[in-house]
């Protein structure tokens, strides 16, 4: 396979129990385990900053129960809920990119290439552009509109999106190129329409489907933390139960068949988790694009294995998407979607990752 | 992406299902796109018939039919095939020199630091036609192409890997930078917003000739880079082995994807969709051979866009849609058809 880098020997260890015998991929457990103490120290930062300050053991105390009733309110009421759908959204978009380009065999392969992210996004936009120009602008800002009918509609516009692709695709199996440019030419077909919206639509509508569009973490609570923690709660055993299988598939259909991987179901399990992680986070805080992209190959250039790790991406994922929301409510002054903020850590990382990795590459 | 490029030389060549270019194919191409531009010159809010078209083109007589279409048609259906042909072109060599059947040309930071260089030249400049609009997004194009060539190169060269995820991330970097000064400011959005659909409309031939410089460098390189490219896919190793240095071949390759790029994005905005799509149709007609596939996607890329330009001015007469709309609404669908029908060629 030649997008993916070559690299050194992975640091694993075999284990065995009786008969049955793993490989221990033990730098990919290091990064996982790195990764969550960060995470810890991020959500712990992100809970106690912000334009009320609690000091950090106090928040530990609220979390455990103690605490004054308002620190109590301020944590657990305010700061809590949207942290988790940080963290939750941060996980399954890790992991949804993970999966797809492990899929695809291709880093460029994320969510946002198969169309889910643009099927939602028109969804989305639809909905905020279509009420606004009918007159029901103003009750779209706070009212009913966009707490059901916006994550309803980008949820309903990425999978559909998913569902389609699937069927267009199929012809006897599924064959991995053939969904991806099928993908691609549904993700542009989707986001023309989007332009097409944006274009027509009042300058308004436009400036605020343009704040949906960049993915905001901003006022998120437990109605869109519980969907994203069942979906994540079911579909992540899927993931971590096709990835053994995956590890052939990076060989290539033919031999991955012949190793004796059931390919359809490897392909299609691999494809639902995928898309039904992608489009609960869309749903949840709009695209946060590059989350996908950059997560899995952050997680690969620092395991040094052979495909994005799962669990790796899934936490460096929470940590990049928390990070943002601290950044985004404590360091800058004005308001800022998430979605940008993701981009302008996680470029320079991945950046400098490449130019570390290039230097030592004498060619 | 199997190595199912080249068949070795005694097996028969390639899969009966897999055409192969040819001069009759070039030349088809070709008429299909002078009459595809003879249309452009004659449809629009006011249609004139094809006689008088040919007419005025060969007596300018300042007439209302001359004036509209040596004015307004001539210059943007001229634009429109060269974005196209540029853009088909540049896709082709991208995808090529990547190996990656996924990349577009605008992954080269190219139509990010266009956008980002145009959305500064609003926001502080003020600036507000089309000629500053072109200027401005040639220098950020130029910029953030020598920033992702920089950190995508190894010591030897450009390293495909490498070059796609560094395009990539300093593409994602300046949109949302971008995003950061249009979310900030609702005049800049509103200007911005038509340019980055992508439009070849109320264009004159200034913007042409500005960025035809680069298109000719463009497609010099490009040609120059056609055989080479059918060596480099059996792998860097082999093709050294052959006699080629491969990362001497890979820059001229990438710098002919910059140029063309950066010239069309300065004329038209970012036109995504043609880089992407067109070397995939091209592949499948003209089969897995650069030196035919080059020009294959340069011809079609350029009828692709016309026709675009023709169908937006016709749907919603007397107003339009921009091109860069028509072409994925439409052409999404033919492409995924396309693919579903038949064995596309693999890279």
């Amino acid at each position: 396979m030649s997008v993916l880098p070559h690299v050194s020997p992975t640091l694993a260890a075999p284990l065995r129990v009786g008969r049955a015998s793993w490989l221990v991929p033990l730098r990919a457990g290091l990064v996982a385990i790195g990764g969550l103490g960060m995470l810890a120290v991020l959500v712990a930062l992100d809970l106690s900053l912000g334009d009320f300050a609690i000091p950090v053991g106090d928040v530990v105390r609220t979390l455990l129960g103690g605490g004054d009733p308002g620190q109590r309110f301020i944590v657990m009421e305010l700061r809590l809920p949207q942290t988790l759908v940080a963290i939750l959204v941060g996980a399954a978009l890790g992991l949804s990119g993970a999966l797809t380009q492990t899929f695809a065999r291709n880093p460029l392969a994320s969510p946002d290439i198969l169309g889910v992210t643009q099927g939602a996004a028109l969804g989305a936009v639809g909905v905020i552009v279509l009420a606004g120009g009918s007159g029901y602008g103003a009750g779209l800002v706070g009212g009913t509109l966009q707490q059901v009918g916006l994550p309803i509609a980008a949820f309903v516009g990425g999978l559909g999106t998913a569902t389609l692709l699937y069927l267009l695709s199929w012809r006897r199996g599924i064959d991995g190129q053939r969904l991806v440019l099928i993908g691609i030419g549904l993700s542009f077909a989707l986001a023309a329409g989007t332009s097409y919206l944006l274009t027509h639509a009042r300058i308004q509508d436009a400036a605020s489907a343009q704040v949906w569009l960049n993915g905001s973490l901003n006022a998120r609570g437990w109605e869109q933390a519980t969907p994203l923690l069942w979906t994540l709660l079911v579909l992540v055993p899927v993931a971590l139960l096709v990835a053994r299988s995956l590890n052939a598939l990076q060989l290539g259909d033919d031999s991955a068949r012949g190793l004796g991987v059931r390919l359809q179901v490897t392909q299609l399990l691999t494809l639902v988790a995928a898309v039904g992680l992608a489009s609960v986070s869309v749903a949840a805080v709009g695209p946060l694009a590059f989350v996908a992209f950059v997560v899995p190959q952050v997680a690969l250039r620092l395991t040094a294995g052979s495909r994005p790790p799962m669990l790796a991406s899934m936490t460096l994922g929470a940590c990049l998407v928390v990070g943002a929301d601290l950044v985004t409510r404590v360091v800058i002054p004005f308001a800022l979607p998430a979605g940008l903020v993701t981009a302008a850590i996680g470029a320079p990382y991945l950046i400098w990752l490449l130019l570390r990795t290039n230097r030592k590459v004498s060619a | 992406m199997t190595a199912t490029v080249s068949a070795p030389a005694s097996a028969p060549p390639g899969p009966p299902d897999v055409r192969r270019g040819t001069l009759r194919g070039i030349v088809g191409l070709a008429l299909l796109l002078a009459f595809a531009a003879l249309l452009s010159l004659a449809i629009g809010s006011r249609s004139i018939p094809l006689t008088t078209v040919v007419d005025v083109l060969l007596r300018p007589d300042g007439s209302d039919a001359s004036t509209i279409v040596h004015g307004l048609r001539i210059p943007r259906t001229v634009l429109a095939i060269a974005v196209g042909v540029s853009l088909g072109v540049a896709g082709a060599l991208m995808q090529g020199h990547t190996r990656n059947p996924l990349a577009d040309p605008g992954l080269l930071g190219v139509e990010a630091g266009a956008a980002f260089a145009v959305v500064i030249g609003i926001f502080v400049f003020g600036v507000t036609d089309l000629t500053g609009y072109a200027w401005f997004s040639l220098v950020g194009a130029g910029v953030a192409a020598a920033a992702v060539f920089a950190i995508g190169s190894t010591r030897g060269g450009p390293d495909p890997v490498s070059l796609v995820l560094a395009g990539a991330a300093v593409s994602a970097l300046l949109l949302a930078l971008t995003q950061a000064v249009v979310l900030r400011d609702v005049d800049t959005l509103d200007a911005y917003r038509f340019w980055a659909v992508g439009s070849v409309s109320g264009r004159d031939t200034d913007v042409f000739w500005q960025v035809l410089p680069f298109i000719a460098v463009g497609l010099g390189l490009a040609a120059t880079s056609a055989s080479t490219l059918n060596l480099l896919q059996l792998g860097d190793d082999v093709a050294a082995s052959l006699g080629l240095r491969p990362m001497r071949h890979r820059m001229i390759g990438v710098l002919g994807v910059m140029m063309l790029t950066g010239a069309a994005t300065a004329a038209c905005g970012p036109v995504g969709f043609v880089g992407l799509v067109v070397p995939h149709v091209a592949r499948f007609l003209a089969g897995v051979d650069y030196r035919w596939v080059i020009p294959y996607s340069g011809l079609v890329g350029g009828l692709l866009v016309v026709l675009a330009d023709i169908i937006g001015r016709v749907v919603v007469r007397p107003a339009e849609l921009q091109v860069g709309i028509v072409m994925a609404l439409i052409g999404g669908p033919v492409f995924i058809v396309l693919v579903r029908r038949n064995r596309m060629v693999r890279i």
